[in-house]
């Protein structure tokens, strides 16, 4: 297996994906000789010519609809929107075509097709390169979101995706592009639409998706110095959302917390907890805590640490699952805060 | 890097708007470079738009009924309907708006699937792939870029078909259109935008929505050959949409058509055309009346009979009987389909959703 960073391994799974299928087309902004502002592209219009991989003009809502009308006329479309918050103009395009055109025409349309956002922050970037956009997408149905944590899933995703009947948005955390690890090419890991358990723990649930992935990683070691045993359960998918394996990992814990960059207030975790609640009432020793970006836009790079969720935050919501009344519970006592 | 050279003339559209046949029906001298459609098909199209109109009056007719939820019709704008229509073959793609539906009918889709967007049964009742009709595009100009997009993907397998996109005045203030052109432009694709200016968005009219000499104008910046036409002549209209496709088909790239033309109608239904537009405007242009003018021309040319007028005038009356009577059965429609096409396979929380209103529906009929 080779040693690759998430940018080496999406561009892997782009090579494949062409190899194997002359439908599958990469265009966008700067994605051709460039070879993408993070080079995910690297090399693919000098290796499978201007034909397969192309530069567009600079317009988002350009890109989407255009693929849309190559993705009818029979193509297999991936293209890259270059950073998060510049995929806003395609918006429109995403939400009332891409994501309508099966349900319009009673599914005899179908509409293969790839939409690569790098998303979220924590590289220093300024104003409008670090959103975390991820509900905006998750909340449109139609929609496949999927977010890779690590490497290896971002070549399985990325390949599972343009094998996709349905349209797909690809959120790359960008944070990450530089993670390596050894990756497989065989796509024999964790299937498309399934989340992922990533630590084995008892006593919490952390659930976790793309650039928080390592962080909840981190704070389980930090936890287990502490005498916690944490659970680390990676969704890789955000729509559809793997039900059981949420579920069946928080009633083994009896508590749960969701981290993620967004802003909380009606946040992915909203969702999480909402669910977690419904089908787990029982087995809940705590309330489910989320850990978030604050209700605010994404800060200049000076000031970001604070905005993102930290292994301290993580390890201080963590503390406050009512360890304690635990105790009272058992004595028969009323649930207070402690 | 030195400005890419070209040929800026001959980008540009005639300075007036090109006419075959003046208001009165009698033929005017012929348009340089405009070859005029044979009579043959002037005949059909004679009567493609009787029939049109007709189907028009009858929807909304319906409309009043209670039996479509909203109809924007497209009377006044025969012309453009029918050679929009004919101007592309079976195998072409059409990108139609809302208010496209006569030219659909002219392209012999079904006029009751077609209606299932109006009716309120589903969005698109007929199958773009069997037909090579996106469905009718109700977001303003979002459809001009699928059509950039699809005419790429046949250039692409060197297919020689090309892609019409219809859209009006209005539309062309959104982003989306300018970005079409630019696509369409940058990637050579066969397409035609056809641009049916009506004088009005709802209420605004043009001279609020734009400052441009004309909207025809707005193809050169992009590089792309444009032409104005009468879009109540219909011989004009066909000749510059016969020029335009056959532009686009032998790889000459795009091509933008605007036609001049009116909507007789309000909006549709649910608006009040008399807030916003005198009775005397729209007495001038039911002067310029496109059917009218077509029939005279054609008896005058001895290409169209009284016989052939009562017999297309039948035929239309049939047609809308046909279309009435299925019309008034009621549609019978399955609340379960809400769940059938929103992803390739239902997700696990679809299906657990269908099996909610599948009991609910259940405890009702219980």
């Amino acid at each position: 297996m080779e040693q690759l960073t998430m940018a080496q391994a999406l561009n892997a799974a782009l090579r494949d994906a062409l190899k194997q299928d002359d439908r599958v087309l990469v265009s966008g902004e700067d994605v051709g000789p460039l070879g993408g502002v993070f080079r995910v592209t690297d090399g693919l219009t000098r290796d499978f010519g201007e034909d397969r991989c192309f530069d567009t003009p600079l317009a988002e809502s350009g890109i989407v609809g255009h693929a849309i009308g190559l993705a009818l006329g029979g193509f297999r479309p991936v293209v890259e929107m270059q950073f998060d918050a510049f995929a806003y103009p395609a918006f429109e395009q995403i939400t009332s075509h891409v994501v309508k055109l099966r349900n319009r025409t009673r599914g005899r349309v179908e509409l293969p097709l790839v939409i690569r956002i790098p998303y979220a922050g924590g590289i220093g970037g300024v104003e409008h390169h670090c959103d975390s956009s991820e509900v905006y997408y998750t909340h449109t149905p139609g929609l496949k979101v999927v977010t890779p944590g690590t490497p290896q899933d971002a070549y399985d995703l990325l390949r599972d995706a343009i094998e996709s009947p349905d349209p797909v948005v690809f959120l790359e955390p960008k944070c990450r592009y530089w993670a390596r690890e050894p990756v497989s090419f065989g796509r024999t890991g964790t299937p498309f639409d399934r989340a992922a358990i990533r630590r084995r723990g008892t006593d919490v649930t952390l659930i976790a998706y793309g650039p928080m992935v390592a962080t909840a990683l981190e704070t389980a070691e930090a936890a287990a110095e502490e005498g916690r045993d944490i659970e680390v359960v990676d969704l890789r998918t955000l729509s559809p959302v793997d039900d059981e394996t949420i579920v069946e990992s928080v009633r083994r814990t009896g508590r749960a917390v969701v981290v993620h960059e967004a802003a909380g207030f009606c946040g992915y975790g909203a969702e999480i907890a909402a669910r977690v609640s419904e089908q787990c009432f029982h087995h809940l020793a705590a309330p489910v805590l989320r850990v978030t970006g604050f209700d605010v836009p994404y800060p200049p790079p000076k000031l970001e640490s604070g905005q993102l969720p930290s292994v301290d935050r993580i390890l201080d919501t963590i503390d406050r699952l009512q360890w304690d009344d635990e105790v009272v519970l058992a004595a028969g006592g009323s649930v207070r805060d402690a | 890097m030195a400005a890419q050279p070209q040929n800026v003339t001959g980008l540009l559209p005639a300075g007036e708007p090109v006419r075959f046949v003046a208001e009165d029906g009698t033929a005017g001298p012929p348009p340089a470079g405009y070859a005029e459609p044979s009579a043959e098909r002037l005949r059909e199209a004679y009567r493609r738009m009787v029939l049109g109109r007709r189907f028009d009056t009858q929807a909304t007719a319906l409309t009043k009924q209670g039996r479509l939820a909203v109809y924007p019709s497209a009377a006044g704008q025969e012309a453009c309907q029918i050679a929009a229509a004919l101007a592309v073959r079976e195998d072409d793609w059409l990108f139609p708006t809302y208010r496209d539906s006569m030219a659909l009918v002219a392209r012999g889709l079904d006029p009751v699937q077609l209606m299932e967007l109006l009716r309120g049964t589903w969005h698109c009742g007929y199958d773009p792939h069997a037909t090579f009709t996106a469905p009718q595009c109700t977001p303003l100009a979002t459809q001009t870029l699928h059509a950039a997009g699809l005419a790429d993907a046949l250039r692409r397998r060197r297919e020689e078909r090309v892609v019409l996109a219809l859209i009006g005045d209005g539309g062309t203030s959104e982003g989306d259109f300018h970005e079409a052109l630019n696509f369409a432009a940058v990637f050579d694709a066969p397409v035609v935008f056809f641009v049916q200016n009506n004088g009005f968005a709802i209420s605004v009219p043009l001279a609020k929505q734009t400052r441009a000499p004309a909207l025809a104008y707005k193809g050169v910046g992009y590089g792309i050959a444009s032409e104005q036409v009468d879009g109540n002549d219909l011989v004009a209209v066909l000749s510059v949409l016969d020029h335009a496709v056959a532009h686009a088909r032998r790889g000459g790239g795009p091509f933008l058509v605007e036609a001049h033309t009116y909507r007789m109608d309000a909006h549709t239904n649910a608006d009040d055309a008399t807030r916003y537009r005198d009775a005397a405007e729209v007495e001038r242009w039911r002067a310029a009346d496109p059917v009218r003018r077509l029939e005279k021309h054609l008896r005058e040319r001895g290409v169209l009979t009284e016989e052939d007028v009562a017999a297309d005038a039948a035929e239309a009356e049939e047609f809308a009987a046909g279309f009435r009577a299925r019309m008034n059965a009621e549609p019978e429609v399955d609340p379960l389909e809400l769940f059938a096409h929103v992803y390739a396979e239902p997700t696990r929380q679809l299906a657990a959703q269908r099996e909610t209103l599948r009991a609910e529906l259940a405890a009702q009929e219980g």
